[in-house]
């Protein structure tokens, strides 16, 4: 059996996982055309490359289809319940750092803090009929944070994209999202609440606890592991 | 695992057992619009409740629990006094624990009857202790009402007293609020700046929520700080009131006694003797009967009155077998001017079986 090891497809974290593990002496590549997600590694034997978008790599860790997975901390612990049992995070990779926060309108003097933000929503509601609305894809880690420090009078409204722009388009009047330097916030006229921050995200590789390994793949687990953390 | 059809053969049994006490049998559609009832459910319910939609009648929801639906069913042309049972499945999300069933079957029992509300409770938790006589559990009750007779009782301001009441049923930010209001937790610096007119930005205003609305609440911020802090005294009889976990007579003396320094709660307090006297005269063993005066608060958003629940001993990490509770404000709320005092619990027949099968 080869070692399955998952890394996202594309773009920046894909560039940023082949660095990781070249400096290791591990070399990943894509292969063929642009188009085609087929890889190689060199470095190594025995590991077969799967390019992945980095959103289905917690779920295929999950699901013990791939043995070794690089994604955010964030996807894991917004995709998987009860993550802990399924994936084991060996390393975090240092790149791809991001939080996930809650963010107002800047021109709401009024709100820096979650319990501004409680007091805030229950008179929205009052005047407007209906619950403060918050944009996010992480409907999970959002509504356990919110629960967790008593925010009430909310509702999460699914945003996939373009999240900061929702409040100026009308469609929500507040965010959670991940930011990694505030700038895109800034420039939509968005402010992180000072006790707002919901979980520190970076790129991490992963071990699933649940696919199944036989002889062969534990030996070159641990060869990998040998080369990437002596 | 009992199988569905083992499950709905459990569940007509213990409908029947409601029915001979004279129960109609009731059975609401299992998609409900979301609208206006989701509101209704505490934000532990509402998270989970499976929303969809249609371009005819808007957002639907798969009944998340029977008690709301069968409430507005009576409210709109029920008469009274009257009694309905129910068995059917209810949907909730599980999104921490996966072991949770998202989809079981519920069977309950609901009161609606103005002449004897202690007795209507008794009742109520009576006949499901007896149906549970199978299975090993312990039942714990507890009263909202006197958490919120606390609340009602403070000498605050109006805005105070309607923020705690608000949070009534999240224990944190109560308490929060609470040390706030005594003027035992720090200010944040932001909001102190806030008070000393030195907050301001720059950025444009986007978005629903308007200036006046912004303005209102620093008004509001203001007017609060200006406002006298609640007592330390209070503060510590409330908390020395939510800590009240002992066997019925225990508490009850324990509540007496309280209600000394807060008369404002000596009438949930007689209400408590009141039930207690009433579950004794069914033959319910009150001096062994837990009383918790915080249980309920963190999951069941529409009681406001006697709470309870049979939970599995020595199985924190599974759900309760039975739970229920007092719910006269829900009715008001769904009755269109008219409300009736009601009482209502419900069972877990799949759960039973499990722990029948392991007994």
């Amino acid at each position: 059996m080869m070692l399955k090891l998952g890394v996202p497809s594309k773009g920046r974290l894909m560039e940023k996982t082949f660095d990781w593990f070249g400096q290791r002496g591990v070399q990943l590549q894509r292969t063929g055309s642009e188009r085609e997600y087929a890889g190689r590694v060199d470095g190594i034997d025995n590991v077969n490359l799967i390019l992945l978008s980095a959103g289905e790599i917690p779920r295929e860790l999950a699901a013990g289809r791939i043995h070794l997975g690089v994604t955010g901390t964030d996807l894991v612990q917004e995709k998987l319940a009860l993550w802990d049992q399924l994936v084991e995070p060996l390393a975090e990779l240092n790149f791809g750092h991001a939080d996930l926060i809650l963010a107002v309108p800047q021109a709401w003097i009024d709100v820096d803090t979650l319990d501004d933000l409680d007091a805030a929503a229950a008179a929205f509601r009052a005047r407007h009929g209906f619950r403060m609305r918050i944009a996010t894809k992480y409907h999970r880690l959002v509504r356990e944070f919110l629960r967790q420090h008593g925010v009430a009078d909310y509702a999460l409204v699914d945003s996939q994209g373009a999240t900061e722009g929702t409040v100026a388009n009308e469609t929500a009047e507040a965010i959670a999202d991940i930011t990694s330097s505030g700038e895109t916030l800034r420039a939509n006229h968005l402010k992180v609440l000072s006790d707002g921050l919901i979980l520190q995200s970076q790129a991490t590789l992963w071990r699933s606890r649940t696919a199944e390994i036989d002889k062969e793949a534990r030996a070159t687990l641990n060869a990998l592991n040998e080369k990437l953390f002596s | 695992m009992p199988t569905r059809s083992e499950t709905n053969e459990k569940a007509a049994t213990l409908r029947a057992l409601f029915e001979a006490q004279g129960a109609a049998v009731v059975e609401p559609p299992i998609l409900q619009p979301a609208g206006t009832l989701l509101d209704l459910y505490g934000e532990d319910i509402r998270a989970r409740a499976y929303v969809t939609s249609d371009a005819l009648r808007g957002e639907q929801m798969l009944r998340p629990d029977f008690t709301v639906p069968v409430v507005q069913m009576h409210m709109a042309h029920g008469a009274e006094p009257a009694r309905y049972t129910y068995a059917g499945e209810v949907f909730r999300r599980q999104e921490q624990d996966p072991e949770r069933a998202n989809e079981y079957m519920q069977v309950g029992y609901e009161v609606f009857d103005r002449t004897d509300p202690a007795a209507a409770d008794a009742e109520v938790f009576a006949l499901i202790g007896e149906a549970l006589a199978g299975v090993r559990v312990e039942a714990v009750t507890g009263d909202i009402g006197i958490l919120m007779a606390a609340v009602q009782g403070l000498e605050t301001t109006a805005a105070r007293k309607a923020a705690l009441m608000r949070h009534i049923w999240r224990p944190r930010r109560f308490r929060a609020l609470l040390e706030r209001y005594a003027g035992r937790s720090e200010v944040p610096p932001t909001r102190a700046a806030l008070l000393a007119g030195q907050a301001k930005s720059d950025a444009p205003l986007i978005g629903m929520r308007s200036e006046a609305e912004i303005a209102a609440r620093i008004e509001a911020l203001r007017a609060d700080a200006e406002a006298e802090p609640i007592s330390a005294q209070r503060v510590d009889l409330i908390e020395a009131l939510l800590e009240v976990r002992e066997t019925m007579p225990n508490a009850l003396s324990r509540l007496h006694d309280l209600a000394v320094d807060m008369p404002e709660i000596g009438t949930a307090v007689a209400r408590v003797a009141e039930r207690e006297a009433a579950l004794a005269a069914r033959g319910v063993a009150t001096e062994s009967l837990l009383f918790e005066t915080s249980y309920g608060r963190t999951s069941m958003e529409y009681y406001d009155g006697f709470v309870f629940g049979f939970r599995v001993e020595g199985r924190p990490d599974l759900p309760e077998v039975a739970t229920g509770g007092r719910y006269d404000a829900l009715t008001l709320r769904l009755g269109d001017g008219a409300e009736i005092p009601a009482v209502g619990g419900v069972m877990r027949p799949g759960l039973m079986l499990e722990l029948e099968a392991a007994q």
